[in-house]
């Protein structure tokens, strides 16, 4: 295949892995690598440079239209990033480090780790524990919209919630991935903050978690514009359609299946990792 | 009218930050977009050694190496400048994210995102630890 084919096809793929990423909330960056790797035979490292640089433009674009909603909460993105910025440039080190088999065994297992964790229906708001000293410290306590008018909450365990985030910071640094199931688990599980709050600003900080790694890729010549060219902009289109039809779509057998797409393809970068065919 | 660090709202900083991140991907798309024009048209034909790494050239992965490259008109180059600005964009938002906090008198969070850019500029720096 020369190069004008290439673009094509990797364009192609990654607009349809930026589609369904938005629909299903899976996000398109993850499916990416195992995409390139697996069908097109690129070196994984290669891979997951392009995938990172997707995953930077998904979440500025989808950013910008959660922060105008009001869920967001800036406080909590921003002390959060602490942790999985240094997380990040950690697990970016770590990847050059690693044998590509050993990234690509690691990255099945997150691929799976993903999938269940997103497939988990959205917890109704979790009781309200009142105020915690060091979340008060930090004013992460907000208020966000519901249908029943403005709801405030009250921010819990602070101390596991960012070491919770530098594990994903780490991870994303590692495998070039956003790590949003990860860090949405870290608010709504140890923090106790509101699902919806917990989603938009997990999305809000990938991005920075994202530029945090990839300035370690781009140093150290991961980043190939002729590969982050088609698989940035078809994601980052794929993406906007996404979230242009999903008000309108029933996602849920799409769910279903994009789900078992993620699987087979984590069950394969395991096994190309063992069998060291990657 | 004068304006006060009152005016300086939670919302407002939010609806700056917005349109910040939206104006940083449409350049970065546009740039990435006029690059890959340039270099299909040139290098279409060629066929890349993805395979095997080797890591890009110092000119493909340095910033002083990227602008001499994109002057050259380079069609690499330019989409390598617009990841640039792509990746530079998150980096603008805690920029800016850190002047909104010191208008509102927020003297913790000036603090918070100054480390937080402190870390990001160090990684664009080469981050080698």
């Amino acid at each position: 295949m020369n190069s004008f084919e290439l673009t094509v096809f990797i364009g192609l793929g990654a607009l349809v892995a930026g589609f369904l990423g938005a629909l299903t909330g899976l996000g398109g960056g993850i499916v990416i690598t195992p995409l390139l790797t697996l069908v097109f035979g690129i070196d994984i490292r290669y891979a997951i440079g392009a995938a990172l640089v997707s995953v930077i433009a998904t979440s500025s674009g989808a950013a910008a239209a959660y922060v105008k909603e009001g869920y967001t909460n800036i406080r909590i993105g921003m002390f959060l990033e602490i942790a999985t910025t240094v997380g990040a440039v950690v697990g970016a080190s770590f990847a050059s480090r690693l044998p590509a088999s050993t990234i690509s065994i690691i990255f099945g297992i997150v691929l799976l780790f993903s999938a269940f964790a997103s497939s988990r229906p959205a917890p109704p708001a979790p009781r309200d524990l009142g105020p915690d000293r060091l979340a008060g410290l930090l004013k992460l306590d907000s208020s966000y919209p519901t249908a029943q008018g403005l709801q405030n909450y009250h921010v819990r365990g602070v101390p596991a919630g960012f070491s919770l985030m530098f594990v994903a910071g780490t991870i994303s640094g590692l495998l070039g991935i956003g790590a949003g199931a990860m860090k949405v688990i870290a608010m709504d599980q140890a923090m106790r903050i509101p699902f919806k709050v917990s989603t938009t600003t997990s999305n809000f900080m990938i991005g920075v978690t994202a530029a945090a790694s990839a300035g370690v890729y781009l140093q150290r010549g991961y980043i190939d514009p002729g590969l982050a060219m088609p698989v940035m902009l078809g994601v980052l289109l794929g993406s906007l359609i996404g979230a242009k039809v999903l008000p309108r779509a029933r996602t849920s057998l799409l769910r279903v299946l994009f789900g078992l797409v993620v699987i087979l393809l984590a069950i394969e970068m395991i096994y190309h990792g063992m069998t060291g065919r990657i | 009218m004068q304006s006060s660090p009152a005016a300086w709202t939670d919302q407002r900083v939010e609806s700056i930050i917005a349109n910040l991140l939206r104006a940083g991907v449409v350049l970065a798309a546009a740039v990435v977009t006029l690059g890959g024009i340039v270099f299909l048209v040139r290098h279409g034909r060629s066929v890349p050694p993805y395979a095997v790494f080797r890591g890009e050239p110092f000119e493909l992965h340095t910033v002083s190496g990227i602008v001499q490259g994109v002057l050259g008109f380079r069609g690499r180059s330019i989409i390598q400048l617009g990841l640039l600005i792509l990746i530079a964009t998150p980096v603008a938002r805690v920029a800016f994210s850190a002047i909104a906090f010191a208008l509102e008198r927020d003297r913790l969070y000036v603090g918070i995102t100054l480390v937080v850019l402190t870390v990001l500029l160090f990684s664009l720096a080469g981050g080698h630890m």
